[in-house]
Formats: structure tokens, C-alpha cells, sequence
């Protein structure tokens, strides 16, 4: 039991390391990303053609790729989202799910069906773990996935909160024009911002291939659990984020020992619970509902 | 006027399709002069403002601040160059504090670092009575407190020209008179101040020019009584009965 509420927090805490970045797009651009999940395995596929081709640890090969990633983000804003975001509030939604099968299938096109793996780059880390007394395991990889997760949560609260341009783009966040008016130019903020986003994504993908499989329609199951794990969080609070996923993870561990099916059964359970909950608690108006899951406070 | 204009736009037209909000207008503001416009509700004031500070870019016409074209600048950049502006409702971050909303104006808008952002941002706050208040959420403020806020924010950004849309309304005579004497006191620091305001006798309390728009153009403009004296003044907007 105690071992399953561990593994449930550690598996959490992977889950908020994925949402991290769909939650801080959230909370910034109130743009709701459905290409998340394609570009974390876009990401996961970048990092593993470059560690095979130079026979490097993936890690490195994530902090090479991270500045293109950032790059790709800035572009994207200027590109896409800003558009997007210009004609309502359903425009992002169709253009980041048409971006998501755009990159869905160009993977396709150059990888192929072939499910692959990043586990073999980096050796004993990916199996490796300590036993605990009380018969608790704990995998050094998802501990360290865990650390990274709260370590990025936690850094990107901290820039938020604490640095002139953390301020700004909690500024923009709120209102955009008004932002202006006090000398931010509010179309940098959010390329800046989008490009934070993208590179907590590559580490979000690189974190998938290592402890799991991926292929190029990996994305979207990714996707299903940031979305519950921002949800039972409260959007556009990062820390939320963090809690969410560990109480999914938690969920899903205990309701796979009630039954085999219970894992996934489990999660979704708790997710409606959270939804109708706060439906409840808002008044059963969509416009509050809508409301009280933008609970943003950095 | 000695010194030129900090302020200067000509031949300003501003159309929402086939509505002409601000139809060839030629607007001077002197340097530590004090404007008021005044006009029925659909005059175009406030979009007038919006060309001034960016917000909107004109259909027509040039801007001019201190000798430069800004037209084609945005109000992020215009703010930066020193042109502020507050809402006529107050937009405050609102889940920022009251400290952290003038900090990020100092830090970006006066393009201020470190140390010295925060110095302009508790001067603001100081100036703007608003020092006990900074480590409150801005959204727990009352409209009067939302009102000193919007201004020690657009304050922090170091301002020339102070852009005040309907800052007066909604409060009562005391309160305006609080908003009196601190915008007296942002007078005296030499910010040239445009104002627009249907509360008379706080505006006439600070400006000493008036301009009286209407449908889109300027109608009258001068000394504030010979503009509400001017027929076609009471006309449009103060109405025929009124004394």
C-alpha cells in the first residue's frame, strides 16, 4: 500500500512534468494547445535522432536541442498561435489540432510505425532503482524524473513571480492591452513565453522516451493525462499542476490494485469527481465554471 | 507658447469601417500644460486618446511627441518614449498586488532595473497615496483605490504626457477632490496632462485650456470658460436649459 501510494507520486509527478508546459500555455496565452502531445514525442524524436547519430546520453542531446526547440516556439507564436488567438477563442483550438496532425504525420513520413525507445541510451538509469524497508522500490530514473518535474514546476513559479519578465508575462496573461499601455509589448512577451513553453516540452518528451515507448502517434495519450492532471489542478497554477498530476498518479496506482482495469478507471474517476465538483461549487453556470478552473495565481 | 508642443497630431481620422469616430482633428498639448476635453458620449474622445497613446493606429493624420513621428509606433513603444494613459474603468492586473501592477510599469514601461524599478514603484505608490495598499491583490481594491492605482501605474512608467480617461467619474466629491490634489501634485513634477472628464468642476480644478468635441470634431477650444460659454458648446453637450 505504502509502496503504491510512492510509485503513485512518482508516476504523478511524471504526469506534471508533461503538463507543465500545456499548463503554462494555459495560463499565459489562454490558448488551450492540442498539438501538446505531438510536440513532446516531436521533441523525444529530435533528442533521440540526435543521441543515436552522435552516440551522446540523451540529456545532452536535450540541452542541444533545447535552444531550437526555444527558437521553434517563437516562431510558432508569430506564425500560428498569434493569428489564432486574433480570431477567437475556437481558433487556436482547430490550428493546434491541425498542427498536431501535421507533425503527427510527418513523423510518420520519416520514422515510420516503428515503436522506439530511449531506455537503452542511458544503461542501469533506466531499470536501476533502491529497495526500501517496508518494500518500497523506488526507480532511480523516476525519481529523477520526479526531481526534474518539481525542479521545473517550482523554477518556472519562481521566474514567474520573481523577474521582470516573469512579471510581464503574467501581465500580458491578464490583459494583454492594458499591457501595453505600461511599456510591454505584449506580442514579444507571448513569442517568449510560447518558447519557455516549447523547451519545457522537449524535457517532457525526452522524459517519455526514457521511461517508456513512443512512436509518432504517441502524442495524443499524452495528452489525455497533462489535460486531467491540469484539470484536478486548477488551471494556469503551475503548482496546481504538480498536485493534480500526483493525485492522478496516486489514483490510477490505487485503483489498479482494486482491479487490473482499475489504472486508467481510477484516474478518469477522480478527474469527473474534480470536474463535477467544481461545477457544483460554481454554481452550475458554464461562464463560472469556466472561471473557476482559471484559478491563475502564480 | 515658447517651447515647442511635446504633443502634437494633425489631421487625425479614425474610422471603424464606414463610422467615423474622429473625423480630421488637430490636437497641441504644450509642455506642463493641462488639457480638458469635454463632449457628449459618442464625441470620439476617447478614441481620440487612443490614437494618442497607440492603442489605435489612425485612418489618417500623424503623431507627433516630442518632435518625433510616433505614428507609426505601438503603445508599447509610445509608453516606453513617455506617453501613459489610464482607463476609464480601471484595469488593474488583478491578481498581481497593487505592488508588483506599478512594478512591472516601472520595470518595463520606464525601462527602469532592479533597484531603481523598485525605488519609482514605491515613489509612484507614495505620490499616488496608494503606499499602504502595495502588498494587497489588486482585485481586493475599491473603485477609488482602483482609480490611484491605474494612475500611480501609468505614473511608474515615467510619463511626459498623461493620458486620463474619465479618471473622475464614478466617485464622490470627496474622493475626487483626493484625485485633485494628486494629479495637482503630478503637475507640479512637469507631466503635461490630457484629461477628459464629464465632471466638470474637478476637471476645471487642474485644466487650463478646454476642447469640446462632438460627432467626431473638435467644436470649440480655448479658455475653459469662453469654451462653456461658446453657444454651440451648450448646444451639443450641455444642453440648451442648463445655466
Amino acid at each position: 500500500m505504502v509502496n503504491e501510494l510512492v510509485q503513485g507520486i512518482l508516476l504523478g509527478c511524471y504526469y506534471a512534468l508533461i503538463a507543465c508546459g500545456l499548463s503554462f500555455t494555459f495560463g499565459v496565452l489562454r490558448i488551450i494547445n492540442l498539438a501538446h502531445g505531438s510536440i513532446a514525442v516531436l521533441g523525444a524524436f529530435v533528442v533521440w535522432t540526435i543521441a543515436e547519430q552522435w552516440n551522446i546520453s540523451p540529456f545532452l542531446a536535450l540541452v542541444a536541442v533545447a535552444p531550437f526547440m526555444a527558437a521553434a516556439g517563437w516562431v510558432l507564436q508569430r506564425t500560428v498561435l498569434e493569428r489564432s488567438l486574433r480570431s477567437g477563442a475556437l481558433t487556436p483550438l482547430l490550428s493546434t489540432f491541425g498542427l498536431a496532425i501535421v507533425i503527427d504525420n510527418l513523423l510518420f513520413s520519416k520514422f515510420g510505425a516503428d515503436t522506439r525507445s530511449m531506455a537503452p541510451n542511458i544503461g542501469d538509469l533506466a531499470f536501476a532503482s533502491w529497495n526500501l524497508p517496508g518494500g518500497v522500490t523506488i526507480g532511480q530514473l523516476a525519481l529523477l524524473t520526479a526531481i526534474v518535474a518539481v525542479a521545473l514546476l517550482g523554477g518556472l513559479q519562481l521566474f514567474l513571480a520573481r523577474t521582470p519578465l516573469g512579471r510581464a508575462i503574467r501581465a500580458t496573461a491578464e490583459d494583454p492591452d492594458t499591457a501595453e499601455l505600461v511599456g510591454i509589448d505584449s506580442r514579444k512577451v507571448y513569442a517568449a513565453a510560447t518558447a519557455i513553453s516549447m523547451v519545457t516540452v522537449a524535457i517532457a518528451g525526452t522524459f517519455l522516451a526514457l521511461r517508456a515507448t513512443f512512436d509518432p502517434y504517441a502524442g495524443s495519450a499524452q495528452l489525455i493525462f497533462a489535460f486531467e492532471a491540469i484539470v484536478i489542478g486548477g488551471t494556469g497554477s503551475l503548482w496546481g499542476t504538480l498536485i493534480g498530476g500526483i493525485v492522478l498518479g496516486v489514483a490510477q496506482n490505487l485503483g489498479s490494485q482494486i482491479s487490473p482495469q482499475g489504472f486508467l478507471i481510477g484516474g478518469h474517476l477522480v478527474f469527473f469527481a474534480v470536474l463535477a465538483a467544481r461545477f457544483f461549487i460554481a454554481g452550475r453556470s458554464p461562464g463560472s465554471l469556466v472561471r473557476s478552473l482559471r484559478r491563475t495565481s502564480p | 507658447m515658447a517651447e515647442p508642443d511635446v504633443l502634437v497630431a494633425t489631421g487625425i481620422v479614425k474610422r471603424f469601417n464606414a463610422f467615423v469616430a474622429v473625423a480630421d482633428v488637430d490636437f497641441r498639448l504644450g509642455r506642463d500644460e493641462a488639457v480638458g476635453i469635454v463632449g457628449p458620449n459618442g464625441a470620439g474622445k476617447t478614441t481620440l486618446l487612443n490614437v494618442l497613446a497607440g492603442t489605435y493606429a489612425p485612418s489618417a493624420g500623424t503623431v507627433h511627441f516630442n518632435g518625433t513621428d510616433v505614428t507609426g509606433l505601438d503603445a508599447a513603444s509610445r509608453n516606453r518614449l513617455g506617453i501613459a494613459r489610464t482607463h476609464q474603468v480601471p484595469r488593474p492586473f488583478a491578481n498581481m498586488t497593487v505592488f508588483e501592477n506599478v512594478f512591472v510599469a516601472a520595470s518595463m514601461g520606464g525601462e527602469l532595473a532592479g533597484a531603481r524599478a523598485y525605488d519609482a514603484a514605491i515613489e509612484s505608490l507614495r505620490l499616488c497615496g496608494m503606499l499602504e495598499l502595495g502588498n494587497r491583490r489588486a482585485e481586493t481594491l475599491g473603485l477609488l483605490d482602483r482609480k490611484g492605482l491605474e494612475l500611480a501605474r501609468a505614473l511608474a512608467t515615467d510619463p511626459k504626457v498623461l493620458l486620463l480617461d474619465e479618471i473622475g467619474a464614478g466617485l464622490t466629491d470627496a474622493e475626487a477632490g483626493e484625485l485633485v490634489a494628486i494629479i495637482r501634485g503630478l503637475r507640479e513634477r512637469g507631466i503635461a496632462i490630457v484629461w477628459i472628464e464629464h465632471v466638470l468642476h474637478v476637471l476645471l480644478q487642474i485644466v487650463e485650456r478646454l476642447v469640446c468635441m462632438d460627432a467626431g470634431a473638435i467644436i470649440a477650444e480655448g479658455a475653459p470658460d469662453d469654451v462653456l460659454a461658446n453657444p454651440a458648446v451648450i448646444d451639443a453637450y450641455l444642453g440648451s436649459g442648463v445655466t
